[in-house]
């Protein structure tokens, strides 16, 4: 039997990056995986490190996370290829309410430290002469980026293990029971963790867990549509994306330094978390080609060489459960983040770090408690 | 399955017509079914029995050679079969998903519904990597082949065939043939490995003769013949190309001028699409390559996916066009439409197969050679990742190193360098190779235009 200070279950980016900052803080880990850490939603989803259009009320979690990704590579001591080269939003003239709505939200951004600078017209093609004609205006944030999730969680977890954190790959948890102050941890091949505090980062198998600790939240597990093309000469800074409340219309684009266009977007797919599988949808594939084309047609000359997809969490909301248990003492929860946890991530592992470690944070986290889903 | 699927005119698509597909056309045909064969290629034939374009003019002899009386009996039963089936040529199967196949041809996509799919993929070349074979007029054996055949060129003005396995001499006679200038044929195999397979050889009497009579018609050629060589480097510049070959025999090494090199180690089944229709996969010891699982009768692990040919094991054509027969047999059978004593094609393949582990072992796959290359052999061509890079990557499977290093994740999908980099990371980390696994097929199966518009059908 094994003792620390805190267990985590789950080694996506929120669990490794919890327990690089626990560390930090001088506080002993115990990380659970089932798979390899970062191998689920974490290392499969589109990279987007995009503080804007994210709720206002997240902006200061969001602000906290890039300060992570700037410093990633001295503090992490390796590359996670973050590219600070902006973030453009942008709307279609078919929905001309967006403007005002981009105008408002940029001048609430402001508020909370993140400048966005509204283009249209002229001013919007020359910078962008790559947009289609149905783009109206946009919304540009030159301090947000993209990075490599293939590579983030497992730099995480790798500085983590430096600073003494105990990483258990292919290790499933069965059960947690608390048994006095402590939280007792089966995992399938019959061993025993113990700690007084167990943080649960298990993503899109969160729910299942919250539900066996009594606190059952509803749940969606869905697969988004993911597209890479062949390596053209690297020209397209920001990462891309398309402000629209229709699904299908919501696809995104980024350049990695390799030069593949990554493409990302429109319809999500049903997944088998209990199997640990999701599959792209061809005619997701297809209808998410389409839109890249109303958003940049000249990717249509070029060709995708491979598709992929993970598994992700999402709540009724569309916001995480992050915080402690509305229950149990000593239990806390970071998972469900609905397709949208990448760039917050090192944020959330720092804020619940900070949480455990203090009992408390300046960080919002209200809108996220689990107890909002209990029944009344 | 136990019980037929009853299925009043079930709707069958067939991917490939090379050998297997033809065949397996050819008996569902004849059950008055009417398949969709889907093909990539321009023209029926597959790889091995590729027709010419229309306006060449060269005879079956001289494309064929030992097989023309195979092939001209292959094209002509497709020939009669074009109007009773949907046949789609120069159309890409790119994903299969929930009992569908899509499909893209001239830029556009469609999907089309199956009950049964028989995929009959083929195979393509399985290649060791050697310092320097990113240059230009390094050649895989197939794709110098094609050459030939479809355009009637060689691939160089002097051209080295270097590997191992059947295809390596077969392809350089038929380079001697046309009249082209080949100066030397090194198999990595050494010569007794041969005599050793010779037992399992001699299932297949005919086609051993026909190797025999390959080796002697080359030498005789007065091309230089060599076995147990190692290769050591390709040279050349990045400008101009292949410029030499050196490698090692009988404990010395030699270097030989040259401007274009073939090379190849026997085939690998193309068994994406297979993937793609979540079929099983196992390990097979002896070619040290995960193939997909198949039954005697040629069903897979899937209700309803049937699979032939080279694209399910490499048995060479002869056993492809028996093994579509049995598969298409097998399906009639499976949806209640016609049944027929299926044993002596069951046999027939039985025996192509022991003729094939008799072939594996007399012209092994170097992998010690492999797991030896120096670290700085550029391993995945189209990520241009090193064998050192491989070597040192935080991984123990060939997924999670594609995920940090990138090997197998460029156009090729790992088809060229998958196999090669198992060997490395199993070497480096002191593990089986099947320890490593194998790289997850992902579509598109070849790649796709982003401008892809879809059928308004």
């Amino acid at each position: 039997m094994s003792r620390s200070d805190v267990i985590i279950v789950g080694g996506g980016l929120m669990g490794c990056s919890a327990a690089f900052f626990l560390r930090q803080r001088g506080r002993s880990v115990t990380l659970l995986e089932t798979d390899l850490v970062g191998r689920q939603a974490s290392g499969t989803n589109f990279g987007n490190v995009r503080r804007q259009g994210r709720p206002i009320d997240q902006l200061p979690l969001a602000n906290r996370a890039i300060e992570t990704w700037r410093k990633a590579k001295e503090l992490l001591g390796s590359d996670v290829e973050y590219l600070q080269s902006g973030h453009m939003r942008v709307c279609y003239r078919d929905r001309p309410e967006n403007v005002e709505k981009m105008e408002q939200y940029a001048a609430d951004a402001r508020q909370m430290g993140l400048d966005l600078e509204i283009l249209t017209g002229n001013a919007l093609r020359a910078r962008f002469p790559f947009l289609g004609p149905e783009v109206l205006a946009g919304s540009y944030s030159p301090l947000d980026g993209h990075a490599n999730p293939r590579l983030a969680s497992p730099a995480f977890a790798r500085a983590a293990k430096r600073l003494g954190a105990e990483i258990h790959e292919n290790t499933k948890m069965v059960s947690a029971e608390k048994i006095g102050t402590d939280w007792e941890v089966r995992t399938e091949d019959g061993r025993i963790f113990r700690a007084p505090i167990l943080l649960i980062t298990a993503g899109a198998w969160g729910d299942k867990i919250a539900a066996q600790l009594g606190e059952p939240v509803p749940f969606a597990t869905l697969a988004p549509t993911m597209s890479v093309t062949e390596p053209v000469p690297y020209a397209i800074a920001p990462a891309m994306g398309v402000m629209t409340p229709v699904e299908k219309e919501t696809v995104y684009f980024r350049q990695v330094a390799r030069g593949n266009i990554i493409l990302g977007g429109s319809t999500r797919a049903i997944s088998y978390p209990d199997l640990y599988r999701a599959y792209v949808l061809p005619q997701n594939t297809v209808s998410q080609l389409q839109q890249i084309r109303r958003l940049a047609p000249a990717l249509g000359k070029l060709n995708i060489i491979r598709v992929w997809t993970g598994i992700e969490g999402y709540t009724p909301d569309s916001l995480p459960v992050m915080g402690p248990s509305g229950k149990e003492s000593g239990l806390f929860y970071a998972f469900g983040f609905s397709g949208s946890g990448f760039q917050i991530g090192p944020g959330v592992g720092e804020t619940m770090a900070e949480l455990i470690d203090t009992g408390k944070t300046d960080i919002p986290l209200a809108g996220y408690d689990i107890r909002r889903f209990a029944k009344a | 399955m136990a019980e037929p699927r009853v299925i009043a005119e079930p709707r069958v698509i067939i991917v490939g017509a090379g050998p297997a597909g033809v065949r397996a056309a050819e008996v569902l045909v004849a059950s008055g079914v009417r398949p969709v064969v889907i093909d990539e290629g321009r023209r029926d034939g597959g790889q091995i029995y590729r027709r010419q374009p229309e306006g060449f003019t060269r005879g079956y002899d001289s494309l064929y050679g030992t097989e023309a009386d195979r092939a001209l009996s292959l094209h002509e039963t497709f020939d009669g079969l074009k109007d009773k089936i949907d046949y789609r040529p120069d159309t890409l199967v790119w994903n299969i998903s929930q009992g569908r196949v899509w499909t893209n041809a001239n830029g556009r996509v469609d999907d089309l519904e199956y009950d049964a799919l028989l995929l009959c993929t083929g195979a393509t070349d399985r290649v060791m990597p050697v310092k320097g074979w990113q240059y230009a007029g390094v050649f895989s054996l197939g794709a110098s082949q094609v050459a030939l055949k479809s355009q009637a060129v060689s691939i160089g003005r002097r051209v080295v065939f270097m590997g191992s396995g059947p295809l390596l001499y077969l392809v350089a006679s038929q380079y001697v043939k046309a009249g082209a200038n080949v100066v030397a044929v090194l198999d990595t195999a050494p010569f007794f490995a041969r005599i050793k397979a010779l037992p399992k050889l001699l299932a297949e009497p005919g086609v051993l003769w026909n190797g025999i009579m390959l080796t002697r018609m080359l030498q005789k050629s007065g091309v230089r013949v060599m076995t147990g060589v190692k290769p050591l480097e390709i040279l050349g510049e990045p400008e101009t190309g292949v410029s030499s070959l050196q490698f090692e025999a009988g404990g010395k090494v030699h270097e030989i001028a040259c401007d274009a090199v073939a090379m190849g180690h026997h085939l690998r089944p193309e068994t994406q699409l297979a993937d793609l229709a979540r079929c099983a996969f196992r390990f097979d010891a002896v070619t040290r390559q995960w193939l997909p699982v198949v039954d005697a009768d040629g069903r897979s692990s899937v209700d309803g996916v049937y699979l032939a040919g080279d694209g399910a094991r490499i048995l060479g054509a002869r056993s492809a066009e028996a093994s579509g027969q049995l598969a298409a047999m097998t399906l009639l059978s499976d949806f209640g439409i016609a049944a027929s004593d299926r044993w002596a094609l069951r046999q027939a393949v039985a025996n192509y197969a022991r003729f094939a582990t008799g072939l594996a072992e007399a012209f092994p796959w170097p992998h010690e050679q492999i797991a030896d290359l120096a670290d700085d052999v550029v391993l995945c061509r189209c990520e241009g990742v090193t064998v050192g890079e491989m070597r040192r990557v935080d991984a123990r499977e060939a997924n999670r190193a594609k995920a940090f290093n990138r090997v197998g994740m460029g156009r090729c999908q790992g088809r060229y360098c998958g196999l090669a980099g198992a060997e490395v990371l199993a070497a480096a980390r002191d593990l089986p190779v099947e320890a490593i696994g194998r790289l997850r097929g992902q579509a598109p199966v070849k790649p796709i235009s982003v401008g892809v518009a879809e059928d308004e059908a």
